[in-house]
């Protein structure tokens, strides 16, 4: 059964959630990636299936997704990959983020059965519209055992908050400020404050782990203190760029985080 | 019978359309969308766009009797002079109402995309007349081949920025606009320049740039006696001015609607942007509609000599309209349109853009009658293009 989310969840607290984007910087770094991940103490993976235009990305993760395209990545190749993904990493909660288009070519359902099939917990898919979402695919999620991940911002009616908690069957990703990832959102650090501690008020069923702009072990222990742990990306792959051995440079860069 | 013009409540025509955007987006695009008929429907608002319209783009525009050109196709050519509006092109029309739709959503700050940069020039212009803050994402390699409408930009007071990503045209100066939207959500307005993107930007901007066919119907009732034309011919990039040109003859299935593409170098060249031809659907800029994409779903990079007609997706209301039949769809090569430069140039002293030459360059392949009478919307002038056509001056003479 699928529990690995909520066990995580319900068993330990500060959850990290490293981002990568799979086939960069090599096309096979993929696995090796989480592995190196986990092993520094990483408690969710997220792996990022690249997309020619990633709307809500920043430079950072814009440039990866192109070298990883550039490198040969694409649906058929990442499931082949992540065949080796639950002996690599058994107990670690991984999900799969990218754009629908993909995900539309490959086929939804398809897809849904291939995740599954590789062990893959949840899926964000941050341009899949809520009320498309709900009337077509939340039913075939849950036949395959998946969880969707929904995004908050500041701007997210209360109302909508509430929809997006009851819809929720894993943790609510609350996007930090206005920007695209990688984007630095400590200008108001004031009204960020605000933002969290209204959402963490609202007494939500579902945890929360706090995305974007977040870089650094002082940014990371920041979230924690205002949700169940937060999400890196851009900071890692940054780091990544020169890196002449990926998987000990992410392996540095996540204990630097949970030191 | 249902009406082509209206989408559904999630905007949708047929298959096509819908706001498939991320959670960052949707309150910008929540708010137009709850609030865009409202006000288009506002007696003030209209008060205030039909004045603009008249005095400051230059509306109506004329309808004017081509006669040697119809003597040369054998068939009764009316050219809808869009040329003739204020910056050369029909895109003011979609920039004059946005902007007075941002003035009363309260907002402070406008950004637009651009690709061969009349739809920048427009959207700079209108924020010029009203003293707001305009940024214009422009592809680097847009920027290149229509430098003379950069200019115009800085000279009316808009920032020009570089949008280096992807393959660095119109796709990725729309990516650009987006992402900026997403890091402003509360005091921007972003003025989409074609029936492209999340709803209601194809609706609004479909509306906006109607009043070219509703001037078109007055026009012709008076010079044949009827409103209906045999046939509508406009060129489609995501497709504003073949949006505006067939608007109001959607429902009137007596007029054919001819949608122009750009084949580029050939539609099986491998250098096109014939996206109904090409084109599978799949979601582009928020919108599902026809995009030219690979297997996995990546989108591909269309070529076309104009910097206005190589997006790689197209208008959900063309989509749809090319799937349901209403529309026929033909695609002129960069050579085709180019001979077409050239023609109206000689034949009628107009010299069109080169988008607006791909619409004209169908004419030969219409099959029009002698009796028929066929409108071709001119959505611009060619005066941006005079770099290009320079260079293909054994082509044009």
């Amino acid at each position: 059964m699928n529990d690995r989310l909520h066990h995580a969840f319900a068993s330990k607290h500060n959850l990290l959630n490293m981002y990568y984007t799979a086939g960069y910087p090599g096309l096979h770094d993929t696995l090796p990636l989480a592995k190196s991940l986990v092993e520094a103490g990483a408690d969710i993976l997220e792996i990022g299936m690249p997309f020619s235009d990633p709307l809500a990305d920043g430079p950072v993760i814009q440039h990866s997704s192109a070298v990883a395209l550039a490198n040969g990545m694409n649906l058929p190749v990442l499931f082949e990959q992540l065949q080796e993904l639950r002996a690599a990493v058994p107990e670690t909660p991984v999900l799969l983020m990218g754009y629908l288009n993909p995900v539309l070519q490959f086929g939804v359902e398809k897809f849904l059965q291939k995740a599954a099939e590789v062990g893959v917990d949840g899926l964000i898919l941050p341009d899949l519209p809520l009320d498309e979402y709900e009337e077509q695919y939340h039913a075939l999620f849950q036949q395959y055992g998946l969880k969707a991940v929904f995004l908050i911002t500041p701007q997210t009616s209360e109302e909508r908050i509430r929809r997006l908690d009851a819809l929720s069957d894993a943790f609510l990703y609350l996007v930090s400020g206005p920007g695209t990832t990688g984007g630095t959102t400590l200008a108001d650090l004031e009204a960020q404050e605000q933002y969290f501690e209204r959402i963490a008020g609202m007494k939500l069923k579902t945890p929360r782990l706090i995305g974007f702009g977040i870089a650094d072990k002082a940014g990371f222990d920041r979230a924690c203190s205002h949700a169940e742990g937060a999400i890196i990306g851009s900071a890692l792959i940054r780091a990544l760029e020169d890196a002449e051995d990926a998987p000990a440079t992410a392996g540095r860069f996540v204990r630097g985080i949970k030191s | 019978m249902t009406s082509y013009q209206q989408p559904s409540a999630r905007g949708y025509y047929g298959e096509f359309g819908g706001a498939f955007i991320p959670e960052m987006l949707y309150p910008n695009v929540e708010e137009l969308r709850t609030r865009y008929l409202d006000i288009l429907a506002d007696s003030g608002f209209q008060a205030e766009l039909q004045l603009l319209l008249r005095d400051y783009v230059g509306r109506p525009t004329p309808l004017f009797e081509a006669k040697r050109l119809s003597a040369r196709y054998g068939t009764r050519i009316f050219l809808k002079r869009e040329d003739l509006c204020h910056t050369g092109a029909h895109k003011i029309n979609n920039t004059v109402g946005q902007i007075l739709l941002a003035q009363r959503l309260g907002k402070k700050r406008i950004i637009a995309e651009t690709g061969a940069g009349q739809h920048g020039v427009a959207t700079a212009t209108v924020c010029a007349l009203m003293g707001l803050p305009c940024v214009v994402y422009m592809g680097a390699i847009d920027m290149e081949r229509q430098a003379p409408n950069v200019a115009r930009m800085r000279l009316l007071g808009a920032e020009v920025r570089r949008a280096e990503s992807g393959s660095q045209t119109l796709k990725d100066a729309t990516n650009e606009a987006i992402r900026d939207w997403i890091a402003n959500p509360v005091d921007t307005h972003y003025i989409i320049g074609s029936v492209v993107g999340p709803h209601p930007y194809p609706d609004l901007v479909a509306r906006l740039q109607a009043v070219i066919s509703e001037e078109m119907r007055a026009q012709l009732l008076e010079k044949t006696g009827t409103e209906l034309p045999d046939y509508v011919v406009a060129c489609v990039g995501g497709g504003s001015n073949a949006a505006g040109a067939f608007y109001h003859f959607l429902d009137e299935p007596s007029v054919r609607l001819i949608a122009v593409e750009a084949a580029g170098h050939g539609v099986d060249s491998g250098h096109s942007a014939a996206t109904s031809v090409l084109g599978t659907p799949g979601i582009i800029h928020g919108s599902r509609t026809l995009l030219m994409q690979d297997e996995h779903g990546q989108i591909t990079e269309p070529y076309s000599l104009s910097a206005g007609l190589d997006y790689p997706g197209i208008g959900p209301l063309h989509a749809h309209l090319g799937a349901s039949g209403r529309a026929e769809f033909i695609a002129i090569t960069d050579d085709e349109a180019l001979a077409a430069v050239s023609e109206l140039s000689r034949l009628e002293g107009i010299i069109p853009a080169l988008e607006t030459a791909h619409a004209l360059a169908a004419l030969a392949q219409l099959g029009a009658g002698p009796d028929d009478v066929v409108v071709v919307n001119l959505s611009g002038r060619g005066d941006k293009d005079l770099e290009t056509y320079l260079k293909n001056m054994d082509k044009l003479l």
